[in-house]
C-alpha cells in the first residue's frame, strides 16, 4: 500500500464492462477510489479534459494524472499497488496472460457485439463465430479454477465481459450462445467468480442490468429499422 | 550475448516482426530468424499460433509467445539485466507508452493502409486527410513523452518509438503511393528529427528495408485495381 495521500477517482459508466473491470482491481488491491458516474451522451468537461483523445470510460485520475484504456489501466493498477497482484510473475505467464486478455477485448467481444446488434441469418452467423472463439476459453480452462490458475487474474477480469455481459444478453437476445452442453468449463468458472467476494459486489446488479441491455437493445433495433 | 533457443519466425518486410527484432538487437541477444515465405505459412507458424496464424512469434525455449508488442514486453522482462530497458521505468510512464502504442496499433495503422487499400481519388484524400490528424495526436505525445530528450523513451530507444518508428519503412512508401508527405518537417519537426534518430540506432540500422524493396512487396500485397 502506498504511505502517500492518494487520490484515485475513476470516471466510470455503471453497465460498462470495461469501468466495471477497474472497479474489481482497485477493490481487489483495498485502493479506496471515488466513482464518479458519466453521462455517455453528454460527456462531463473533466472526461473529455482527461481523454481528450478517445473521450471515452473509463478513465482512472490518480493524483490528477488521467491514465486510459482499460487494459492500461489494469496494468497501471497492478504497477502502482503489488498486493495481491493481478498478473503473474514470470514473464512467459505474463506474455500469456495479456494475449488472451486481448483475444477477449479483440476477437470475443467484437463478434459478441454482432449478436446483440443483428438480427436473422446475420446473428446466427455472430452466435457461431461467437461460440469458435469461447471453444479456445473453454479449453484454457480445464483442470483450472481461473483462467489465471488457482486464483483470480488478469484474464479472469478482462473475462468477466464474457461471464456477466455476453452470457447475460442471452436472456434478452432469447439466444443460448454459450449453452452448458458445449461450455461445461466456462460454466464452472462462472460459479467460481461467482464465489469471489470482490466479484459480487462489483459486477452491476443483474436486475438492473437486464432492463438496461433491454432497453439498449431495443433502441439499436429502432435505430436499425429508420 | 544471451545464449540460449531463440528463434523468431517473421519475414523482412513486417512492421510487427521489425518490432521483435529490434527488441532483440537492444538486448544483444542472439537468435535464429525463421523467415516465412510470402503467400503461405509454415507447419511451426501455425503449430505456434494457432489462434491468428500470424507472425512474428518468438519461441523461446520451445515456448511460444504471440503478438509484436506482448513479444517486446516479454523481451523486456525476460531479459531484464541485459542491455537497456525497454519500457520506461515508472508506471504512470508506462501507462502512457501503452496508451500511446495502443492508439497506433488501433487508430493510426489502419488510417496509414486506408491510404493503400483507397478506391478512388476522394476516398484517398479522406484517409490522407485522417492520417495527418492522428500523426498530429504522436507528435504531442512525443513532445509529452520524451521531454526535451532524443526518444519517446528518453535517451535510449524504447517501448513506443519500437512501436511507431517499425512503420517508417511502410510510411515512407505510403508517402510515395499518396503523393503527399506524410511526415512533414514543418507540421510535425519533432517527429520528424526523431525519425531520423530512431532510422540511426544501431539497433534499428540493419533491419529497416530498403523503401525501392518496400515498395515493390507493397505492389504485391496491394494490387491496384486493373483498369
Amino acid at each position: 500500500m502506498a504511505e502517500r495521500s492518494e487520490e484515485v477517482k475513476l470516471l466510470g459508466m455503471w453497465a460498462s464492462p470495461f469501468s466495471r473491470r477497474v472497479e474489481i482491481a482497485l477493490t481487489l488491491k483495498g485502493v479506496p477510489y471515488e466513482f464518479s458516474e458519466q453521462d455517455i451522451a453528454n460527456k462531463s468537461p473533466l472526461l473529455l479534459q482527461s481523454n481528450p483523445v478517445h473521450k471515452m470510460i473509463p478513465v482512472l485520475l490518480h493524483n490528477g494524472k488521467p491514465i486510459s484504456e482499460s487494459l492500461v489501466i489494469l496494468e497501471y493498477i497492478d504497477d502502482t499497488w503489488q498486493n495481491n497482484p493481478i498478473l503473474p510473475q514470470d514473464p512467459y505467464h505474463r506474455a500469456m496472460a495479456r494475449f488472451w486478455a486481448r483475444f477477449v477485448d479483440e476477437q470475443i467481444y467484437v463478434t459478441a457485439m454482432k449478436v446483440v446488434g443483428k438480427v436473422g441469418e446475420e446473428r446466427d452467423v455472430a452466435v457461431e463465430a461467437t461460440r469458435d472463439l469461447l471453444k479456445l476459453l473453454e479449453k484454457e480452462l480445464v483442470g483450472k479454477n481461473f483462467l489465471g490458475g488457482e486464483r483470480l487474474g488478469f484474464v479472469d477480469i478482462v473475462a468477466t465481459l464474457v461471464a456477466f455481459w455476453l452470457m447475460r444478453t442471452e436472456e434478452v437476445v432469447g439466444v443460448k450462445v454459450v449453452p452448458v452442453e458445449m461450455f461445461p468449463e466456462i460454466h464452472r468458472w462462472v460459479e467460481n467468480l461467482l464465489d469471489v467476494d470482490v466479484i459480487k459486489k462489483c459486477i452491476p446488479p443483474e436486475d438492473e442490468h437486464l432492463n438496461y441491455i433491454k432497453a439498449r437493445m431495443d433502441s439499436l433495433k429502432l435505430k436499425s429499422v429508420q | 550475448m544471451v545464449t540460449g533457443d531463440v528463434k523468431l519466425i517473421g519475414s523482412w518486410a513486417s512492421v510487427f516482426v521489425m518490432r521483435a527484432r529490434i527488441a532483440l538487437n537492444l538486448k544483444s541477444i542472439s537468435y535464429e530468424f525463421l523467415q516465412e515465405t510470402f503467400g503461405s505459412k509454415s507447419e511451426l507458424l501455425l503449430k505456434s499460433n494457432p489462434v491468428h496464424k500470424k507472425m512474428p512469434v518468438l519461441i523461446h525455449a520451445d515456448k511460444p509467445v504471440c503478438e509484436s508488442n506482448i513479444i517486446v514486453q516479454y523481451i523486456d522482462e525476460a531479459w531484464s539485466s541485459y542491455g537497456t530497458s525497454i519500457l520506461p521505468s515508472l508506471p504512470y510512464d508506462r501507462a502512457i507508452a501503452r496508451f500511446w502504442a495502443a492508439y497506433i496499433d488501433d487508430k493510426w495503422f489502419i488510417a496509414l493502409r486506408s491510404i493503400l487499400t483507397a478506391q478512388g481519388e476522394e476516398e484517398k484524400k479522406e484517409a490522407i486527410a485522417e492520417v495527418e490528424e492522428r500523426t498530429e495526436h504522436l507528435e504531442k505525445a512525443f513532445i509529452e513523452c520524451s521531454n526535451g530528450k532524443p526518444f519517446f523513451n528518453g535517451d535510449h530507444i524504447g517501448f513506443l518509438d519500437i512501436a511507431l518508428g517499425s512503420f517508417l519503412g511502410w510510411w515512407r512508401v505510403v508517402e510515395l503511393d499518396a503523393n503527399h508527405k506524410l511526415l512533414d518537417e514543418t507540421k510535425t519537426p519533432s517527429l520528424f528529427k526523431w525519425a531520423e534518430r530512431f532510422c540511426n540506432d544501431p539497433a534499428v540500422k540493419p533491419l529497416m528495408p530498403d523503401t525501392a524493396n518496400l515498395a515493390e512487396f507493397a505492389r504485391k500485397l496491394f494490387p491496384k485495381p486493373q483498369p
